[in-house]
């Protein structure tokens, strides 16, 4: 019954919207989806787009997406969003509403990667000429993908009434692309070999060396001299790149040790719980998310703003735990401290694990953080920066702290000579404490940010402590500035070694050179007068 | 400091680890099997779930009955994610707790840990994870899938329907990547891949910094042939590379992905939704369509009281295996270790992508593979599925162990016989 009154509306439907006279209807290609396999799906693709119909983008596009499904009753093809445990059904033609089902009522028609490219091709043939700007881009980018002699015809149609510039180029390019293909003339192809190579960077290398096969004799030399010139230009942006990843690993180094330098550099306590306090620092990110993602997702972009200060309050707390109660028994007696902070460590983490389970969290990407963007020749991506700039201004902030403030004239003052302090009037202990404090919510506000680039498991610190130990023994114990310029030259040596030793004995290679450092200069790049030194 | 914190983890997780279970004396007429899955430390994150899931099917089996008409009763020890700790617990299962079977352990090195104590006190391990092969053992099962079960079959996916040409091979840096590396580049080049078109790649574990990587794999992709990854890294490190081909752009349709460690456990610490279309291979996907397998989910939600759990591939190894365990020990009417060895082969049941898995007598069983593409909402859809294939220990693509089959029925009883020389013992154990 419900059945007949869903082909009813829809037979009024398709006789309400004629099908234009350009093509055959693909009304019934669609409906074939239903019974094709991959390959013939590829084929039903091309004829649907062939049609020229410009109602064929929308389910063409929700194909591509994996929201087309087949009513198990009749065959039919719908478009279909989940609503619970019913599916919406929409005319994939009209876009008219057909009703609900339940989900086990209809098939989902499945998608893979190759017809995946295949719709996007299709679609940018479509979509060439639509009124969007960023919808022609898109179609021109496609079509870059996918030379073939139509779509080069359907691009000169469309270069002809192309005004916008950006818009244009890319055009261009594709054009380009697929002339190189294409039987046209020598003179034509050399002048689309000259548009890819100013156009420049690996995706014109890619398809300039595929085209290096098939190409006429007479055009070879062109070609070698394109790809030389683009390879030229982009040796001097892989060197840039790595810089800029040097920087970036660097960055994470300084964020995951720069609270380590309080606790281990300033306060000279050996830290083996510093991991964990980043892990706790992850996990309250965790937390956060979860309760905007159930109390209020619109927040979710802030939702890194609003970890940091929970972070930092609940690490210190821990933190403050920590030095209360079993640091301060154990100052002078570094074996000691290392043993029970250690002990600490694997309480912690077992405490996370029995609470949140031994599984990673999901901690998202806020829309700012995600993608990159083209720095010339080179990607940057919006987290790294992100972490690069975070990292430098926590530093600068500690460094403002503990130079100007009273609690870091307080802190210094202790840290130099703790009896003349004391008598001065400082009260020591509690100065220590919260000093501890201080490294481990800088530590707690380090796993808001490495919680964007890694896991967030129980595990997350074990990842970090030998490399913040590193940094703040290599930078020099007790000096803030030796844990910056530390931290990054190990980012930066570590990228330089990663492409040519393999990451696995660039590694090597660093702990190597370190060891090698220390022996020459046992108290690190930036040395210190301080308690840790006299103790 | 190392060394000491190695044995103080081994130190305390022993000491939990006796008082957790030694509460649970067991009354006389039971069976008991061994749980040695790590509870603790860096495994712990792929082997608990692996522990929840034994202890489901023995509560399960129970139900029905128990075995033999005794109750089975499973003995759950932590060894830590400390692989000499292995062997220590698996002798403690064994010796002391006089477990029927064990089944357990995640990493290769674990299982070589433990082979030569299982060999020497004869008792049965089943071992549900997927493998690099060229192993087998009289007393080990190995119900997860051997290279031919998964890497093999996934290579052939992608150059048959996406037409890749040019690969690169990515892996965390320990004997599974490196030995499945080794098979599939010999056979590529059986296959006539250049030697220049295969990349490989190896990083540490926990590897966090993928940038550098992802950037030399679209470079190795832009020479004008279809690029594919196959990736053999291992649990953790997998978050941030795949956050990372996200951010760098790296699109299913351009450059795809192929993993054989990342299955819907692993996906659940991420945002899937750049990750549509980068492809798994495994022998069983949550989402396969069938009555076993939605009986199974419903299960595993009521038994974990959290229907988001998901359910993976070991899972269903681990189902196996022990279905097929308690079925040799009914038809052999003991738990004992020889008999219940002569009694498994043959053994057919049922798996949960619809078919039935069979032991056969290299120890390895017959399943089917299945290639999955991760989808936005964490899980996978299965593009390709394969008839069942039966495990293949010595690999036909490795020139050392071309010659050899394992067959442990009377009267060969060999694990590497050399069908060259007609003699039993060849490479390896």
């Amino acid at each position: 019954m419900l059945i007949r009154i869903f082909s009813l509306i829809f037979l009024v439907l398709a006789s309400a919207v004629p099908p234009l006279a350009q093509g055959t209807d693909p009304k019934p290609l669609i409906d074939a989806l239903a019974k094709a396999n991959f390959k013939q799906a590829e084929e039903l693709i091309a004829e649907v787009a062939a049609t020229g119909d410009p109602r064929v983008v929308a389910p063409l596009e929700a194909f591509a997406e994996g929201d087309l499904y087949a009513r198990k009753a009749d065959g039919v093809v719908f478009i279909g969003r989940s609503a619970g445990s019913q599916i919406a059904l929409v005319d994939p033609l009209t876009g008219a509403e057909a009703g609900e089902v339940a989900k086990s009522a209809a098939t989902k028609i499945k998608v893979n990667n190759n017809l995946r490219r295949a719709i996007r091709a299709s679609l940018g043939g479509l979509t060439l000429m639509s009124p969007d700007r960023g919808a022609r881009l898109q179609a021109a980018t496609a079509i870059l993908g996918a030379p073939s002699a139509e779509n080069l015809q359907l691009l000169e149609a469309a270069l002809a009434k192309e005004t916008d510039a950006e818009v244009k180029t890319r055009m261009e390019e594709a054009r380009a692309v697929s002339l190189l293909s294409s039987d046209r003339s020598l003179e034509e192809k050399r002048a689309a070999i000259e548009t890819l190579a100013a156009k420049g960077g690996r995706k014109a290398i890619s398809v300039l060396r595929s085209a290096q096969s098939s190409v006429d004799e007479g055009l070879k030399d062109d070609l070698d001299k394109a790809i030389t010139a683009i390879e030229g230009e982009l040796a001097l942006w892989d060197m840039a790149q790595n810089v800029w990843y040097g920087l970036s690993l660097g960055s994470v180094l300084l964020l995951a040790a720069i609270g380590l330098a309080i606790t281990f550099g300033v306060m000279g306590v050996i830290n083996m719980a510093h991991g964990e306090m980043v892990m706790l620092g992850a996990y309250s990110t965790f937390v956060v998310q979860d309760v905007i993602r159930s109390s209020a997702p619109q927040l979710f972009d802030w939702s890194l703003a609003i970890a940091l200060p929970v972070a930092f309050l609940v690490t210190a707390a821990v933190g403050l735990a920590i030095e209360r109660g079993v640091i301060r028994f154990l100052y002078g007696r570094p074996l000691e401290t290392l043993l029970a902070t250690w002990g600490v460590s694997l309480i912690l983490q077992q405490a996370i694990r029995s609470i949140f389970g031994p599984t990673n969290q999901e901690v998202g990407n806020p829309s700012w953080m995600s993608g990159s963007f083209p720095l010339g020749g080179m990607m940057v991506t919006w987290n790294r920066m992100w972490i690069i700039l975070f990292s430098l201004s926590i530093f600068f902030a500690l460094l403002v702290l503990m130079k100007k403030s009273f609690f870091g004239l307080q802190m210094r003052a202790v840290t130099q000579n703790r009896r003349m302090a004391s008598s001065m009037g400082i009260r020591t202990p509690w100065v220590d404490a919260f000093t501890f404090a201080l490294g481990s919510g800088i530590a707690g506000i380090a796993g808001v940010a490495l919680s964007q680039i890694d896991n967030v498991s129980p595990n997350l610190g074990q990842g970090y402590i030998i490399d913040s130990f590193m940094v703040v023994v290599f930078g020099g114990v007790g000096n803030l500035w030796g844990t910056l310029v530390g931290a990054l030259s190990l980012g930066v040596l570590n990228k330089f070694l990663e492409p040519w030793a393999g990451a696995v004995l660039g590694k090597i290679f660093v702990l190597v050179l370190i060891i090698l450092f220390i022996q020459k200069r046992p108290r690190g790049l930036f040395a210190l007068k301080g308690r840790a030194v006299e103790a | 400091m190392k060394i000491c914190a190695r044995l103080g983890g081994a130190l305390l997780a022993a000491a939990l680890s006796t008082t957790a279970f030694n509460g649970a004396f067991a009354q006389e007429d039971t069976i008991k099997i061994g749980v040695l899955h790590s509870l603790s430390g860096t495994m712990a994150i792929s082997e608990t779930t692996l522990k929840d899931a034994m202890l489901m099917l023995v509560e399960e089996q129970n139900k029905k009955g128990g075995i033999l008409g005794k109750k089975l009763e499973a003995v759950v020890v932590d060894p830590a994610s400390d692989w000499p700790l292995f062997a220590e617990k698996a002798r403690q299962l064994i010796s002391q707790d006089k477990v029927a079977a064990v089944f357990g352990c995640w990493t290769s090195s674990s299982r070589k840990s433990v082979l030569p104590v299982f060999e020497e006190l004869n008792s049965i391990l089943f071992y549900p994870v997927q493998y690099e092969g060229e192993e087998s053992s009289r007393n080990i099962f190995y119900t997860g899938a051997a290279p031919n079960q998964q890497a093999i079959p996934a290579v052939d996916y992608l150059a048959e329907t996406e037409g890749v040409e040019r690969w690169v091979l990515a892996g965390t840096d320990y004997v599974y990547p490196q030995t499945t590396n080794k098979i599939l580049k010999a056979y590529l080049m059986s296959k006539g891949v250049a030697e220049e078109d295969i990349m490989i790649n190896y990083t540490p574990f926990g590897h966090s910094d993928w940038q550098t990587i992802v950037t030399d794999i679209k470079n190795f992709g832009s020479a004008g042939k279809k690029t594919a990854v196959v990736s053999t890294i291992n649990g953790d490190a997998n978050v941030p590379f795949y956050k990372e081909l996200a951010n760098q752009g790296v699109k299913a349709e351009d450059i795809p992905v192929v993993a054989f460690s990342v299955g819907e456990e692993e996906l659940a610490g991420l945002d899937t939704g750049p990750l549509v279309g980068h492809l798994a291979a495994w022998n069983y996907f949550q989402s396969v369509e069938s009555d076993a397998n939605a009986e199974f989910i419903e299960t595993w939600h009521a038994f974990t009281k959290n229907d988001k759990r998901v359910t993976n591939d070991p899972m269903e190894a681990a189902y196996i295996g022990f279905n097929a365990w308690v079925k040799a020990v009914e038809a052999a009417g003991t738990t004992d270790t020889d008999a219940v060895l002569d009694s498994i082969i043959g053994v057919s049941v049922p798996n949960l992508s619809g078919g039935h898995s069979t032991v056969m007598p290299n120890h390895h069983i017959t399943k089917p593979v299945l290639i999955g593409e991760i989808q936005a909402d964490g899980q996978f859809e299965v593009v390709q599925e394969t008839p069942a294939v039966v495990g293949d220990e010595w690999s036909d693509y490795l020139p050392d162990s071309k010659d050899l089959i394992a067959d442990w029925r009377k009267p060969m009883e060999c694990g590497n016989f050399n069908v060259a020389t007609g003699k039993c013992g060849g490479k390896g154990s």
